[in-house]
């Protein structure tokens, strides 16, 4: 049985088109929003929804993710609230999620548990950014028995022993971050992603996904044009958080992330 | 058996918890360890620096006055409160600085509570001329004015954490992100025996020099081991430095006290072994103060070096095999204790250590027949003196 993630990348691949990942924060301004912001970014022709469950302490990440998390935990968003939300999601899209959560709430929850309720709920995919493939075991054997992909991670230190391992336990797609960082917009992403991305693709035909500092059409198109798919989240964050307390701010959003897409 | 074992584990707890981009740099300072545990000039350089720059050993002091107030208990002092920066944590920053040599890192971080460690670290930067810099929560900036300014006076940067409960747990949480950015050029000295492996096992081997002579002392002295062993422990590194070499010595009781803040029953407290369940936090598993859904509590105690929501996953380890005990003390009862050690020794401990002079009022309550006791007196109290006498 193929998942969600697996079928997009193969419709991708008969268009031969590139996926667009957009990175949203659950309950950010809160998952009433959420909601309305999935729906529309299917419509604005995002490909992969990312959904990031807000963690007290989410050392991966800069200050613009730090904070829509802070402000979604202020509001009581917890595990089992989201897996509703994606529940009332799949009411009326079929858009391909995957949860982006830090290891430790989902191993207070059970990590097969978790894996159980997701799947029901509708979730396709975990990636988890401080579970590296050592201490996964547990979590892969739960995500492969209920069909979940489970996405890790490619850095510019990864070693080529580490990247063969890795892209061989990877599913969905492979995770590559651009740059050596936490997750932020930046204005200049390093030149290096060509040759390394090329490298991790001489090891394997899954998809490679590139993240982290992409914020702007130009940099959208540049990646997509040499990965298998591209990731926004902070500079999506970034308008969420220009443009709260606005009647039309999934409007906004979504155009926002027109805007991104004509690069793809 | 051997702890940890290949992959940092300590039991369940331990491990490596970190975001891919440092894999492969934890990987390079293990091997870099391995090399230099058998490397003999590194181990005269480690010695020499103690020594020399330091003042290592430590005396193992018996508290006469101390031990006569507490009628049942013969109390020693485990004097690293007289180590250069005034605390253990110089034992470990020596190792660190002298690895990121080896490792030809030319940028030292390093996140610091109380400012203890970020002292130490600003100090041993300082005497090698390479560039530090400390992050340390805007909470702790202000209750410990004097160590920002120490570390500043040594020519650190002290960069002010503003996010989140801006104290230990927050300044480590921006200094692993300073550390996934700079990697290539950064090598980052963790303070105690947390955060991913091999740091926990790493920086338990540069403080177990405290329970090493601790033991050899007290055995000319008293021509016999000690009853209990006694240290504060917060992330746990001046306790864990001082039980390791007595961890065959099973009559050996070691009681950690813990920060027990407004007490227990509030939620204002710093004890994680006491209060915490499993999780997992700043690269390691270990017992944590967290919710039900795994999000981290803030910690709070008067001592800025225990106001921290972990602890170091060995202490875990050996509370579950009951190898060690964890005790609590609260914020009321350490001030006390800060106020019994000056009275009684002449020794104004800091706010940390005081912890451990607290509880053992509680400990010759306990205990029946007559007891001997080492406390490792991990820091002095100079820093904490303006703080202290806003409370008394």
């Amino acid at each position: 049985m193929r998942n969600r993630i697996d079928l997009k990348f193969q419709e991708l691949k008969v268009k031969r088109k590139k996926a667009f990942i957009v990175f949203i924060t659950a309950g950010f301004p809160n998952l009433k929003m959420t909601e309305n912001l999935v729906l529309g970014l299917e419509e604005a022709g995002v490909d992969i929804i990312e959904l990031g469950v807000p963690f007290s302490d989410p050392l991966a990440d800069g200050p613009t993710i730090q904070e829509s998390s802070q402000k979604a935990l202020r509001g009581h968003v917890t595990l089992d609230k989201i897996l509703h939300t994606v529940r009332n999601i799949r009411k009326k899209s079929s858009i391909p999620i995957a949860l982006m959560s830090y290891y430790n709430p989902i191993f207070r929850y059970g990590e097969n548990k978790f894996v159980i309720n997701a799947k029901e709920a509708g979730v396709d995919g975990l990636i988890v950014p401080d579970l590296p493939l050592e201490e996964a075991k547990g979590l892969i054997k739960a995500a492969k028995r209920y069909h979940m992909a489970m996405v890790f991670f490619l850095s510019p230190t990864t070693t080529t022993q580490r990247i063969k391992k890795i892209v061989r336990a990877s599913t969905g797609f492979i995770y590559y971050v651009s740059l050596t960082g936490v997750t932020g917009a930046r204005s200049k992403l390093p030149r290096t992603i060509t040759q390394n991305v090329r490298f991790a693709k001489q090891f394997t035909d899954k998809p490679i996904c590139v993240g982290f500092g992409v914020s702007t059409p130009h940099q959208v198109k540049t990646i997509s044009s040499l990965a298998d798919g591209v990731i926004v989240g902070s500079a999506i964050i970034k308008e969420i958080t220009k443009n709260i307390g606005k009647k039309d701010l999934s409007h906004r959003v979504t155009r926002f992330v027109r805007g991104l897409s004509n690069g793809l | 058996m051997k702890l940890p074992d290949k992959r940092g584990h300590f039991g369940e707890f331990g491990g490596k918890f970190v975001p891919e981009t440092l894999m492969s740099p934890l990987a390079e300072l293990e091997t870099a360890l391995k090399t230099l545990k058998k490397n003999k000039r590194f181990k005269a350089e480690f010695s020499f620096y103690l020594k020399e720059y330091a003042g290592r050993p430590t005396n193992l002091y018996f508290a006469q006055r101390l031990s006569k107030r507490l009628k049942n208990l013969k109390v020693y002092l485990k004097r690293e409160d007289t180590l250069h920066t005034g605390a253990h944590k110089i034992n470990n920053t020596i190792g660190q600085i002298l690895i990121a040599k080896h490792m030809k890192k030319n940028r030292i971080i390093a996140e610091t509570g109380a400012g203890q460690h970020g002292v130490a670290t600003a100090t041993v930067a300082s005497l090698f001329g390479l560039q530090c810099c400390i992050y340390m929560g805007a909470e702790d900036m202000k209750r410990q004015a004097l160590n920002v300014f120490r570390m500043r006076l040594l020519g650190a940067e002290v960069i002010e954490v503003k996010s989140g409960s801006q104290t230990l747990k927050d300044a480590m949480n921006e200094a692993i992100r300073d550390w996934v950015t700079n990697v290539q050029n950064t090598f980052y000295i963790i303070g105690s025996v947390a955060g991913p492996h091999p740091y926990p096992v790493m920086v338990r081997d540069f403080q177990a020099v405290i329970g090493q002579e601790a033991r050899e002392q007290f055995f000319v002295k008293e021509k016999k081991l000690p009853d209990y062993l006694i240290a504060c422990v917060g992330g746990g590194s001046n306790a864990m430095g001082l039980f390791h070499a007595f961890f065959q010595d099973k009559t050996v009781k070691m009681v950690g006290v813990e920060a027990a803040g407004f007490g227990l029953h509030t939620k204002e407290h710093a004890a994680s072994l006491s209060q915490g369940s499993v999780g997992i936090l700043h690269g390691s598993k270990s017992s944590l103060l967290q919710n039900r859904e795994g999000q981290i509590r803030v910690a709070h105690s008067i001592a800025a070096g225990l106001d921290y929501p972990g602890v170091g996953p060995e202490h875990a380890y050996y509370k579950k095999i009951g190898r060690a005990t964890y005790v609590a003390v609260t914020d009321r009862e350490a001030l006390q204790g800060l106020k019994l050690l000056s009275r009684a020794e002449g020794i104004i401990p800091a706010l940390e250590t005081a912890h451990a002079i607290a509880y053992l009022e509680k400990l010759a309550q306990e205990v029946k027949r007559k007891a001997t006791v080492i406390v490792c007196l991990s820091g002095r109290g100079d820093k904490d003196v303006a703080a202290v006498k806003e409370l008394m």
